[in-house]
């Protein structure tokens, strides 16, 4: 004791019960924001300068019953919120998205983490998964609608195993890219396998698989669209493909701009998570 | 006093692609009940891997280590194990981490922060409980590790260069710690090093390694403590200590 005693005389304001070299910084609101208003300034500007050109230039730089214009995609989008297909359809296709996206990514982060463990097991089975991965999934719609129908079903099953893989490879991936040493360090301190498992492979492969499940987002939107756009009567896929047939193309667009404000959705919550699970790693290596 | 560990013809050969690396050759020791034995030799030697093989997480090629006459076959909670790499959980804060030995034992909750709080008091840490290993100094993550260490009230202490990264200063301050730990304790170390002058300051007895493990000199150290690094300098056991040390590292390159 009388050691560190001796330390805190000598240093005393390392001993203060706090870091020593934690100093408030003052910044200003503009050293703390200004970043990141600039970068959502930006963004706004290119919106408003890329629908701008858009509506100008279209009906004399471009046909209007192929490119459309911002206008009419609106206007389009507001007869759709009044006679609510907009929200019938929407709330199918994310019906379609959300459940293929939480059955594959369970599945996906389960198989991964439980097979990655034994690697020997994971080596006899890799090249078959690699060939399945390898597969375009689009594929497997004829066969899942002969097993399944053109329901949701189907469109869920599409999602889910596009989104399987990604999360299957990026966990199996974290699984085994673990730090041998802290394996052997909980061994050290008398853990067993439920010990290893749980206190080091679980939170050393959490990035990877967050890697997956993001990664993953926007391929469970794009497995449903795939799933209707090939046979259904239903959903924002549907009202692409019926809108093509009829050269409504300002329906198409409207559709687009509904569904990457899903995808958008979506990425965000997917950050948040991601955002209270990576505290630990310092700021730069975040994304 | 009794023999605790005893190593008998230990032989460590890696398998590297198709070739074999031998690390350690017929290598032997015995360490005494409570002593407190350090470990010199230069880079590559083998000191590492004997510590890994005397605490049980690799096998022995051939050979066998035993902690009070059992054959040692795997990690044992007695035995705790400094290793020369960093193994803090990245993904948890000091006190988590220092948590983490009596978290295994089963120790509660309420204990286990008490415990640690006193630790990392000890390691002179206060203020830093909630930082990630990432946010410390590697001299920090040090410390933090020997209060992991501490933390599942080990009865022996294997250190492979606990202090090397460490200043002056506060290597004298964790030296004195971690002796003042030890005296009276009961408690027995093993203390890697490649610094002759700690080996001197820190050992009851001094083991200086060659080649392979090869045991080229062992030798008790008979100067009294407490031992005072500035006085010691001048001390002439101690500087034909240090002489003869000097040489026989020499002599193990060979
Ligand atoms: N896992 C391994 N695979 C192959 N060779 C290894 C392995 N671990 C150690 N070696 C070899 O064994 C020899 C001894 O290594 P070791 O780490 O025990 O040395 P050391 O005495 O601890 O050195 P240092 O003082 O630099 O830490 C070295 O030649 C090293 O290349
Ligand atoms: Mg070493």
């Amino acid at each position: 004791m009388s050691t560190m005693t001796e330390t805190s005389k000598t240093s005393p304001e390392s001993q203060a019960g706090g870091p020593a070299n934690a100093v408030p910084l003052n910044r200003t609101w503009w050293e703390r924001n200004g970043r990141t208003t600039s970068i959502w300034a930006g963004r706004a500007a290119l919106v408003v300068v890329f629908v701008g050109l858009w509506e100008l230039t279209g009906g004399w730089l471009f046909d209007i019953s192929f490119t459309s214009r911002p206008s009419a995609i609106w206007t389009r989008l507001v007869e759709w919120n009044a006679d609510g297909t907009l929200w019938v359809n929407s709330w199918i296709t994310l019906q379609e998205i959300i459940y293929g996206y939480l059955l594959g990514s369970f599945a996906g982060a389960l198989l991964g983490f439980v097979l990655a463990s034994a690697p020997t097991f994971y080596k006899v089975l890799d090249p078959f998964i690699m060939a399945l991965y390898a597969i375009p999934k689009v594929a497997l719609a004829p066969l899942f609608i002969v097993w399944f129908g053109i329901g949701m079903d189907m469109k869920v099953l599409l999602a889910a195993v596009t989104v399987f893989f990604l999360v299957f490879l990026n966990t199996a991936a974290g699984v085994r890219e673990v730090d041998r040493g802290l394996i052997d360090a909980v061994r050290l301190m008398g853990g067993g396998r439920a010990d290893i498992a749980l206190k080091v492979v679980l939170p050393s492969s959490m990035t990877g698989m967050l890697t997956g499940l993001k990664v993953a987002i926007p391929y469970a939107l794009i497995g449903a669209v795939i799933g209707e756009l090939v046979a259904s009567n239903r959903g924002l896929g549907y009202l692409i493909s019926n809108s093509a047939a009829t050269f409504d193309t300002a329906g198409v667009f409207a559709t687009l701009v509904v569904l990457s404000v899903i995808a958008a959705i979506l990425n965000f919550l997917v950050g948040l998570l991601d955002h209270r699970v990576s505290r630990w790693k310092p700021a730069e290596a975040r994304s | 006093m009794s023999t605790l560990i005893e190593v008998r013809g230990l032989t460590k050969r890696f398998v590297k692609d198709e070739t074999g690396i031998v690390a350690l050759r017929d290598f032997g020791l015995e360490v005494e009940k409570g002593s407190f034995v350090t470990v010199l030799g230069r880079s590559g030697c083998g000191k590492s891997t004997a510590l890994n093989l005397m605490s049980g997480l690799l096998k022995p090629t051939e050979g066998t280590v035993s902690y009070r006459g059992d054959p040692v076959t795997g990690p044992r909670t007695e035995i705790s194990y400094l290793t020369q790499s960093d193994t803090l959980m990245p993904w948890r804060d000091v006190r988590r981490n220092i948590e983490m030995p009596m978290e295994i034992s089963g120790v509660s909750k309420r204990e286990r922060r008490e415990h640690a709080e006193e630790l990392i008091r000890r390691v002179g840490l206060t203020g830093f409980e909630r930082h990630y290993p990432r946010e410390l100094s590697g001299g920090m993550r040090r410390r933090a590790s020997l209060a992991r260490m501490l933390a599942g009230d080990p009865e022996t202490l294997l250190m492979d260069e606990p202090f090397g990264a460490l200043d002056a200063q506060l290597r004298t301050d964790l030296q004195l710690e971690l002796l003042r730990l030890w005296q009276g304790s009961g408690k027995t170390v093993v203390f890697v090093t490649h610094d002759i002058e700690e080996a001197l300051l820190l050992g009851d007895r001094v083991v200086v390694l060659g080649l392979l493990g090869r045991r080229v000199l062992d030798k008790p150290i008979e100067l009294s403590r407490p031992r005072d690094a500035d006085e010691l300098r001048v001390d002439p056991t101690f500087v034909s200590l240090h002489r003869e040390m000097t040489e026989a590292l020499r002599e193990g390159a060979r």
